[in-house]
């Protein structure tokens, strides 16, 4: 979260915040738990009204963003969906909104582009797993070219809102390079299974590709040579997760320190025990370095600046980690209660679980820094 | 703030421009200052080698003497002791340049800081005349005698004790973790000087020498055979009332400032550091190296070791900015630098541990000197970064009383005088 936010980024901010504390309470959040979609059209729709679908895209194709640095300013609103543990498809959405935008959007992509604005549509991204270094992806799905047309073979799970997503980014492996496509959800060949997780309101699904033909008119970006366009949608990704994430946090850290103060045992508040005390200087200390590199990271991301990469993999892994920690630690200093479905801090707890898994793990991302760190040793040698 | 005072007391004069100083220090530096690594600077002598280290020291002195005479020594010093009076902006300028140079870099703490801001701030005209210019010129280093072995964080529970004869004070009891105690000239001192009143109040603070008879200076072994720490035993040493420094009695005033000057080290405009160095810890670097010297990089274990301590150092560089933003823009108070103090305390722990994990076997017992060698050792000495300058269980009684705004600790040493303050049993501890 900025320390010195804009007026306008701050206006941006709290404008966001005002609509979901009145828009996605913790009961709404539990009453979604059995809604098969997790999120409602008409809340999306004006969320998208208020900006969440068109800061990383080009104002020629009709977004724009509030400072000049529109994935700060995403991460502003990532950081309200976080502690508010909001439903929507914002992670999925933007990534795909601003691959169309980079890749020059014309014709149909155009067309699905301004749905992804105005927040009629909504799109995810079929991604790679991570390699050993930034320039290196492992792809469930492969493209063979047949005439005109592109063939797509594989499986990708777990896909962010697949079923209900009307078009996939998907990226895959084309000969030595990569290509990226975008296909309609509802094109011949194409099967989602819905997979079971533990946010409410975020969905999961395993999306088949089984001979799947789209033209070339599909592809998004440069076809074979997409490796950079993948790296810049994984930092945009891992920006927002784990802006998300210290959202998050901060929430359940609040949360926790109040009822510190609240809840007293044998004739005093838990605040005032030394063991305790300790712990939260601990949390409080995991809970600002998040802050910290989340915001580095971003800065560096919205540049794409030479450390973005190295940044990013560190704020995702850290955070992953300690913010696991961090929650669960609220959780165990609320005793009982926190462990209750009636309880809000699970929410939290559920939100950053998941944001820990997705778009690499702690130590998929640790990997990945070292070997940044070797490349950069080999090359000083 | 005393850094501003420098700059009040030249304004009659015509203050150096930043362009004018750069080019004259650059000038000065080029031709006398030789080109030095960071590994080098970083050179550990306090290891054995009494000679060498002795010999640096001699340098260093020397070194201090021509950036006196060059015009470049005390920055924000005032001109009548021997300073520059010129501006914290012009001691940044002096850090820029001094980058890759070899400089006197041990001179700087605690000589400059905290002693001698602590001179310029509390002592009197005579004192400043008397200790400010031999120490600009290399001619006088001075140590912290602050510490003692009854208790660490607690410096306001001194025990040293001093009692006034006359015109002169008698000194007796121990100080300790002064570095370089035996190649150093003079002590600053606290001292209890009454013991019916409450610990704050019952302090007063001291100039001695260190070499005299009833100085014992005994040599601190480490457990990375370090001896750069020193414990002293003073045995009726005798000061006369003109090297007390601030009131009698009210030395925690100074104490306090002391605390403050300490924790600025390199960051206050009375020392000179050369940006961008820090000194001897275990880096993300060393424990990749320790991994390739292992052949293990293709591990992926060891890849995800690496990467943590890569990841806990960038954090570290970024959490200090972050909270350094915060207390600027006043969105946390200036305690949340324990915040700091914890985090880097802890992740210097973790980096030092990775660092001996990924050496696997080798980290038991080698050949010859390498990567492993130095994370074996660091690993010995682990905790020593989470103890000096403050231990992180302090670090964190700060952050959840003074940050978070939790209930302070219960203290028995409040509104009792000092005489009736439990202690420890052994004066060791």
């Amino acid at each position: 979260m900025l320390i010195n936010p804009t007026e306008e980024q701050e206006f941006f901010r709290a404008t966001t915040e005002r609509f979901l504390v009145e828009h996605a309470p913790p009961d709404a959040l539990r009453r979604l738990r059995d809604d098969a979609d997790g999120f409602d059209r008409d809340y999306w729709r004006r969320g998208a009204e208020l900006g969440w679908t068109s800061l990383l895209v080009d104002e020629a194709h009709g977004g724009g963003s509030i400072s000049g640095a529109g994935l700060v300013d995403l991460s502003l609103v990532a950081y309200e969906f976080g502690h508010h543990a909001a439903p929507g498809p914002l992670t999925a959405t933007n990534v795909v909104a601003s691959a169309l935008s980079d890749g020059g959007s014309d014709g149909e992509q155009a067309e699905v582009l301004a749905g992804l604005l105005s927040g009629e549509a909504i799109a995810t991204w079929c991604a790679p797993e991570l390699g050993a270094r930034p320039d290196t992806w492992r792809t469930a799905v492969e493209i063979e070219r047949a005439g005109d047309a592109l063939v797509l073979r594989g499986t990708v799970r777990p896909v962010e809102h697949a079923g209900q997503a009307e078009h996939f980014l998907v990226t895959a492996r084309e000969g030595a390079g990569l290509t990226q496509v975008l296909v309609p959800a509802g094109a011949s060949g194409i099967t989602v299974e819905a997979l079971e997780t533990v946010d409410l309101t975020r969905r999961f699904g395993a999306v088949t590709f089984d001979g799947v033909r789209v033209g070339a008119d599909a592809v998004v970006g440069a076809p074979g040579e997409a490796s950079s366009d993948v790296g810049r949608q994984l930092r945009r990704a891992v920006t927002m997760l784990n802006a998300e994430a210290v959202g998050a946090m901060q929430a359940a850290f609040d949360m926790t320190v109040e009822w510190s103060f609240d809840r007293y045992s044998f004739g005093r508040p838990l605040a005032s025990y030394q063991a305790l005390k300790h712990r939260f200087a601990d949390m409080m200390s995991w809970l600002q370095a998040g802050h910290a590199i989340s915001d580095s990271a971003c800065a560096a991301a919205q540049d794409d600046e030479p450390n973005a990469d190295e940044l990013g993999s560190a704020a995702k892994a850290f955070i992953g980690r300690y913010g696991g920690e961090l929650i669960q630690d609220c959780v165990q200093l609320h005793g009982g209660i926190g462990v209750t479905f009636d309880h809000d801090l699970h929410l939290y707890l559920r939100r950053l679980t998941v944001n820990r898994s997705v778009a690499g793990t702690p130590r998929e991302h640790l990997r990945r820094i070292a070997g940044i760190v070797e490349a950069r040793e080999g090359e000083a040698a | 703030m005393s850094a501003l005072r420098a700059e009040e007391e030249t304004e009659t004069e015509e203050t150096e421009d930043l362009e004018s100083f750069r080019r004259r220090a650059r000038a000065f530096i080029t031709a006398n200052l030789a080109p030095k690594t960071i590994d080098e600077m970083r050179q550990d002598y306090s290891v054995g080698d009494e000679e060498a280290e002795l010999a640096e020291i001699a340098h260093e002195r020397d070194l201090q003497r021509m950036i006196f005479d060059a015009g470049l020594a005390g920055i924000c010093f005032p001109r009548a002791y021997g300073g520059q009076g010129l501006t914290p902006a012009h001691q940044m300028v002096l850090n820029e340049e001094i980058v890759g140079r070899d400089f006197p870099w041990r001179i700087q703490v605690p000589t400059f800081v905290p002693c001698a801001a602590i001179i310029l701030e509390f002592g009197t005209e005579e004192q400043k005349q008397r200790y400010l210019p031999p120490i600009l010129r290399g001619e006088e280093l001075w140590m912290q005698f602050l510490s003692e072995p009854s208790g660490g964080s607690d410096v306001a529970a001194a025990l040293t004790t001093a009692v006034r004869d006359g015109d002169q004070w008698v000194l007796n009891g121990s100080k300790i973790w002064t570095t370089g105690a035996w190649w150093s000239d003079w002590g600053l001192c606290l001292a209890r000087t009454n013991w019916d009143v409450p610990k704050h109040r019952g302090l007063t603070v001291f100039m001695l020498p260190i070499h005299q008879p009833n100085v014992e200076v005994h040599r601190i072994e480490m457990l990375n055979g370090s001896r750069e720490f020193c414990q002293e035993f003073l045995t009726d040493v005798v000061v006369p009332d003109s090297d007390r420094i601030g009131e009698v009695d009210d030395g925690w005033t100074v104490g306090t400032r002391w605390m403050f000057h300490e924790r600025m080290l390199f960051n206050s405009p009375y020392a000179s550091h050369p940006v961008g160095v820090t000194h001897g810890s275990m880096d993300a670097t060393s424990v990749f190296k320790v991994a390739r010297e292992a052949g293990l990089l293709d591990d992926t274990a060891t890849q995800e070791m690496v990467g943590e301590a890569r990841m806990l150092e960038l954090i570290s560089d970024a959490v200090g900015k972050r909270i350094n933003e915060s207390i600027s823009a006043g969105k946390l108070s200036d305690q949340a630098a324990a915040i700091v103090r914890l985090f880097k305390g802890s992740s210097q722990e973790r980096i030092r541990t990775l660092g001996f994990e990924v050496a696997g076997s080798a980290g038991a017992a080698w050949s010859g000197e390498g990567p492993t060698t130095r994370a074996a050792i660091n690993y010995l000495i682990r905790q020593g970064g989470s103890i000096g300058g403050g231990t992180l269980e302090m670090a964190r009684n700060v952050v959840a009383e003074r940050v978070l705004g939790m209930p302070r600790e219960r203290r028995l040493d409040k509104d009792v005088p000092f005489r009736d303050v439990p202690r420890s049993r052994s004066g060791s501890g």
